[in-house]
């Protein structure tokens, strides 16, 4: 039921006790910004993390040939080690459904145009699996295919932001760019959680490059994502066998470190996991404690308030206050005071969030943002506690006798 | 109006008990005015507090308007207080952030009854304390004798039977204080029965009927003739 009359009781005592709502105010807006703030700050250092992450898959492994570092079998140090093709079925046959997917590619970098615009890209040559490797979306059309590989077809599928800054508003689907001097026809646009870079990136079919620019169906390094099903254990295993036949398979010393590199995600994925984990202990600790630091501000307030009023409870109960009217009175000053003031920290913690947030960039934070859901429950919980830090000394007020609290002095 | 028979109060002091009435008896009648007397110690506020529901007897009766007092709650005291008591105390006890009209206004917000009459009862019974043009000053921009008129405007805003004054005149000079008893015998006059607690001679012969306590017993009980303030002031 809305009492009017209660609610004016209750917005004079808060107007004409200023210095009492701002202190209590003040320290509730205090600590929900700060929560905000600190909260927000861990999740733009996980985003960043994820970001970093996320650009291509977490249980990939790449393939990278160089030269000999150790002379062995007869053969000379400083021998260049090339990958082909055939390398692919080799890893294909030998290791089966321990690989998801499995693509060669081979980068250059190109003058792209199209009608009077230009720029310089990266251009990949793929197989099709490398949509999945790279966690590329198909936006318009589709990706490089298997038919493109076996005719050497130029075609080619291109990043979101390429497909802008070359067509504007205008879609590139079907239409003709030209790559140094040879027009390939575009049959894709992609997009990429990844960032910028990532969308400014084209794929063409790898055999399209090896039949135009090389003379062998040379590959500059092979992308491997291993089956999820695996531990990371597991996965650790599968790469340092893929190693070991690799050196086996191009003549290369077992302790060569240059010739046949293979980079496991797997060895950092599992540290990444730590880190994310300690990430979310310390936002959790970072909550906790600025919760914490509220909770008692709050609390020691509520009590400070309940006794500054004995007086004008003993004169409301002289004149005939219920102790259910006098508890009342002061929980919902209390929750009227903490709700606003909780609301006013979230706009300051969100405000300084979103006024330093693109600046903090540099400091690996990114989008630093919170929940609201979070932030309301955090208001939540103070009102709550200090409702609860009110109650007692409130119910204790209004059980004291009026002549006690009235007690002349 | 009032009966009170056997009435024994005790408060604990450490281990042992300090009895602090032992055994009053006194009846007060529709329409009367009792100063009740006695040095400090001498269990007349405790009395008082006990009338105005305020404290509890340990045992003994208490009959108020033909109700017994006896084992009320929390709640039902201060239902009987709103409706049948109103107070006057020796440091006014306004409270300091509500102007003039509003405290007058609090028991009357008590009683549930609406703001517009709330405010216009308020503003008749300031009036008759002559402070309608002090309705909106804080008690802080009062003199302690307007101070002390609001408190009984706001005591008697809510129609008591009985009017309780714990040395209504204790914190105020001569005058002020003859002005104000001044205002509390035409209240008397008016018909309003009137006990008050004080230790100052003058002040008791103002009233109708004089209450000494001694030592938690009552000494001497004696009506007197009324000296009428109106002559000092």
């Amino acid at each position: 039921m809305f009492d009017l009359d209660l609610w004016r009781e209750i917005f004079q005592s808060i107007i004409k006790n200023r210095t009492r709502g701002l202190l209590s105010g003040f320290t509730v807006a205090f600590a929900i910004s700060l929560f905000t703030i600190l909260f927000g700050i861990a999740n733009g250092l996980e985003n960043t993390f994820d970001q970093f992450f996320v650009q291509t898959a977490d249980n990939a492994l790449y393939v990278y040939s160089g030269r000999t570092s150790k002379p062995y079998k007869g053969l000379q140090v400083d021998r260049s080690v090339f990958l082909y093709n055939k390398d692919i079925d080799y890893i294909k046959n030998e290791f089966k459904d321990k690989i998801e997917y499995i693509t060669p590619k081979i980068s250059r970098n190109f003058q792209v145009s199209w009608s009077n615009k230009k720029g310089s890209y990266f251009i990949l040559g793929v197989q099709p699996d490398a949509q999945h490797i790279e966690k590329v979306k198909i936006k318009d059309g589709r990706f490089v295919n298997l038919n493109d590989v076996k005719n050497h077809n130029k075609v080619i599928a291109i990043g979101r932001l390429i497909e802008e800054d070359l067509f504007g508003k205008e879609s590139a689907l079907g239409q003709y760019i030209n790559a140094e001097g040879i027009n390939y026809k575009v049959v894709g646009v992609f997009t990429d959680n990844g960032g910028d870079s990532q969308e400014r990136l084209a794929y063409v079919p790898v055999t399209t490059i090896q039949h135009i620019y090389l003379s062998k169906d040379f590959i500059e390094e092979i992308n491997i994502t291993y089956n999820k099903k695996m531990s990371s254990d597991e996965a650790l295993t599968f790469g340092s066998d893929l190693t070991k036949k690799m050196k086996q398979r191009k003549d290369v010393a077992p302790t060569d470190q240059r010739a046949i590199r293979v980079n496991n995600m797997a060895l950092q994925t599992k540290g990444i996991e730590t880190m994310t984990w300690g990430l979310r202990v310390l936002i959790f600790i970072i909550g906790l404690g600025t919760l914490i630091a509220g909770i008692v501000g709050i609390s020691n307030i509520m009590i400070f308030i309940v006794k500054e009023r004995t007086k004008e409870i003993g004169i409301r109960k002289a004149l005939g206050a219920s102790p259910r009217s006098i508890v009342s009175i002061i929980l919902m000053e209390s929750v009227l005071v903490t709700a606003l003031a909780g609301y006013i920290g979230l706009l300051i913690g969100i405000g300084v969030l979103e006024w330093v947030g693109p600046s903090l960039k540099d400091y690996f934070i990114t989008d630093p943002q919170v929940h609201p859901n979070i932030v309301i429950s955090a208001t939540l919980i103070l009102i709550m506690a200090g409702t609860l830090a009110g109650f007692l000394p409130a119910k204790r007020a209004s059980k004291i006798k009026p002549i006690i609290a009235l007690r002349d002095g | 109006m009032l009966e009170i028979r056997d009435l024994h109060k005790s408060y604990p002091i450490g281990d042992s008990h300090l009895h602090v009435l032992k055994g009053i008896d006194l009846s007060v009648e529709d329409g009367e005015m009792v100063a009740i007397m006695g040095s400090s110690g001498s269990g007349k506020s405790t009395l008082l507090n006990i009338i105005g529901m305020l404290d509890h007897a340990d045992s003994g009766e208490y009959i108020l308007d033909g109700l017994p007092i006896k084992d009320l709650t929390e709640k039902k005291a201060a239902l009987y207080r709103n409706k049948f008591l109103g107070f006057i105390f020796q440091s006014f006890n306004l409270i300091n952030y509500k102007n003039a009209l509003e405290n007058v206004a609090l028991p009357l917000y008590y009683q549930g009854m609406k703001r517009k009459e709330r405010q216009e009862k308020a503003l008749f019974h300031l009036g008759k304390v002559g402070l309608t043009d002090w309705a909106h000053h804080l008690p802080k921009e009062l003199s302690g004798g307007q101070n002390q008129r609001v408190a009984i405007a706001r005591a008697l805003a809510a129609n008591p039977k009985l009017l309780l004054a714990d040395e209504p005149t204790g914190a105020l000079d001569m005058n002020t204080s003859y002005e104000i008893m001044e205002f509390i015998q035409q209240l008397n006059d008016e018909g309003k029965t009137i006990l008050m607690v004080t230790h100052e001679d003058d002040i008791a012969h103002m009233c109708k009927r004089i209450v000494r306590l001694r030592d938690g017993v009552i000494m001497e009980d004696t009506k007197i003739d009324q000296v009428r303030a109106k002559k000092h002031v």
